[in-house]
């Protein structure tokens, strides 16, 4: 009896692996972005003094925190990372404009299923969506895996969070595990692989998982999990990723269950300043807003920008407030392109920024002013985050965050979807 | 290794954007990041902490991202460990990594207030407060390696690599 994580692990290593083991095994992808990546080189190159890496074809980078860069400082600090990532012969270098990392990654197809895979951004976790084992890393483990290909883990326990039931119309991804960050707390998962699983999951799309998986860590988890679909071998086969790994936790074996009813999950915001301070949209309907942000790596996907055009199409953001879109990556921004959503929002008074994090963590794009209120689809509304320390955040769904557009004030989606 | 200093006490789900925030993190000069240290929660913080001061704090410290610079901006202000009810994960594996103590202590964060003495006994795992001693979880043998190194870079040249 073991869990999907162990039997990741077990695979790796050739033997028997339970939680709670100490272990360093091979990593099979390694990615950073142009954030952490100075430090990660740094480390490497000056203080580690390595200036070749026995596996450059297994690391990625993907520039996306300063895309384009917003002072020289910046744009000083990625011609560093991208001399380097040239003089160690690092394979992959998606450069600016090509999207967030934690998009692109998988969208380019180094994502496959069993994986061990190591990111040096603490939304690494997204990536648990396609069933490999995804954990974020700091600057100096992310040195230390380029220099051996390895890392030490410690095999997480597994929460499973069985979901069955089916979401209402106006009710999403991210409601839903708002929803679980509001009942299980921001360490409710600490150091646990969060699995997602029970008969929902399969009503959920590649873009649904992604969305539970990357807001894993908020609830202080090291991984998120879901077990594969048709629809993601699809995905995955159609990035030329192909699977040999489809296993999934035995029953019985998860450390900790925990069973959600979707029916039950109504339009949910994180209030400020902590991602479990949840409340369902109706408790601060009204609440006047400045900014509205779209995009992120929780929520800057095609079906994210669908439903806010959907929302958007034919009507006007109200004065005063500035809606930020950003597409997660240029494949999203084309096909939204495509689509007609781009010319519907920027119709509706959007404007839409250069694939990449964009305002989400405070940097460029849309950084608020002291007392602002923001709502963003994206994972955190700590203190600072976007900005002024005064300003605060409240964490929606792409509708929540496109009918609070419309009203300036925060709104309940329901009422504008057929 | 035994670490004696004077407390300075946080809450729960302190998250590395209140530790610094990301604005701060955009450069190779490391003597900015302890300049900001904790101003999310404490704007006065840094010029209050002395060399050798702890940090004691409540349940998943070092939550949310994955920037080492929250760790370094710790050990740069001169805090000698952080002891927490329990830490975030790439928060506690930054701060072995960087030679700083991590020290998870269940039930610390009643037994201390801000300006208490304390003594952490690494090797007898102890933690000995005003109020009493409590148990910590002992490291494992590496991780004990990597912070008698001071930190993963140089494990990395003396233990792995034979410098
Ligand atoms: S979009 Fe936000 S949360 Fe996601 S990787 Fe970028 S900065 Fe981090």
């Amino acid at each position: 009896m073991s869990t999907a994580v162990e039997k990741i692990f077990a695979r790796t290593l050739g033997r028997r692996v339970e939680a709670g083991d100490f272990v360093e095994a091979p990593v099979d992808l390694m990615y950073f972005h142009d954030g952490t990546g100075p430090l990660v080189l740094k480390h490497l190159v000056e203080e580690m003094e390595v200036t070749s890496i026995p596996h450059p074809e297994r690391t990625v980078i993907v520039f996306d925190h300063s895309a384009p860069p917003h002072n020289d400082q910046v744009a000083d600090l990625q011609r560093y990372v991208r001399k380097w990532a040239s003089k160690l012969r690092i394979k992959y270098l998606y450069d600016l404009g090509e999207g967030i990392c934690h998009q692109v990654v998988p969208e380019k197809g180094h994502v496959k299923p069993g994986q061990i895979i190591i990111g040096a951004d603490s939304h690494t976790c997204t990536l648990g969506a396609f069933a490999a084992f995804a954990t974020g890393i700091g600057a100096t483990d992310m040195s230390y895996a380029l220099a051996t290909s390895t890392l030490w883990f410690k095999v997480p326990e597994t929460l499973q969070v069985k979901m069955k039931g089916s979401l209402s119309r106006g009710v999403y991804s991210k409601d839903l595990i708002l929803y679980i960050a509001g009942r299980l707390s921001a360490s409710g998962a600490l150091g646990k692989t969060l699995e997602f699983s029970g008969p929902a999951l399969a009503s959920f799309s590649v873009a649904d998982r992604m969305t539970l998986c990357n807001m894993a860590v908020e609830l202080g988890a090291i991984s998120g999990f879901c077990p594969v679909n048709e629809d993601v071998l699809k995905f995955l086969r159609s990035r030329g990723a192909h699977a040999d790994f489809t296993s999934s936790t035995d029953e019985g074996a998860a450390d900790e269950v925990v069973e959600v009813d979707c029916s039950e999950v109504e339009p949910m915001v994180a209030a400020p300043s902590t991602v479990d301070n949840v409340k369902p949209v109706a408790d601060v309907e009204g609440t006047p807003v400045d900014e509205v942000f779209i995009g992120s790596c929780t929520n800057g996907r095609i079906e994210d920008l669908r439903v806010a055009a959907a929302i958007l199409k034919e009507r006007r953001v109200a004065e005063g407030v500035r809606l930020v879109v950003v597409p997660a990556s240029r494949e999203v921004y084309l096909q939204a392109l495509r689509e007609g959503i781009i010319e519907e929002l920027l119709k509706a008074g959007a404007m839409i920024g250069v694939p990449g994090c964009g305002p989400c963590l405070g940097l460029h794009m849309g950084v608020l002013a002291d007392g602002e209120v923001a709502v963003s689809t994206a994972n955190r509304n700590f203190v600072g985050r976007m900005g002024s320390k005064k300003a605060r955040i409240y964490l929606a769904s792409p509708a929540t965050a496109a009918a609070s557009a419309v009203e300036g004030r925060i709104a309940d989606p329901r009422r504008y979807l057929p | 290794m035994k670490i004696r200093g004077k407390v300075w006490k946080f809450g729960d789900d302190v998250n590395t954007d209140v530790i610094i925030p990301a604005r701060y993190l955009r450069t190779f000069d490391s003597s900015v990041w302890p300049q900001h240290v904790m101003e999310g929660i404490d704007p006065e913080f840094s010029k209050k902490v002395q060399p050798g001061d702890i940090i004691v704090a409540g349940r998943n410290f070092g939550c949310g991202s994955s920037r080492e610079q929250a760790a370094l901006a710790i050990k740069l202000a001169g805090i000698a460990a952080v002891v927490a009810e329990s830490f975030g994960w790439i928060f506690f594996r930054n701060a072995i990594n960087n030679g700083l103590p991590a020290v998870e202590c269940p039930g610390i964060s009643k037994a201390v207030e801000t300006g208490d003495l304390i003594e952490i006994d690494l090797e007898k795992g102890v933690v000995s407060t005003p109020r009493g001693i409590l148990q910590i979880k002992p490291y494992p043998v590496f991780m004990r390696e990597i912070l008698a190194h001071g930190g993963l870079v140089e494990y990395f040249k003396r233990k792995i690599r034979g410098d």
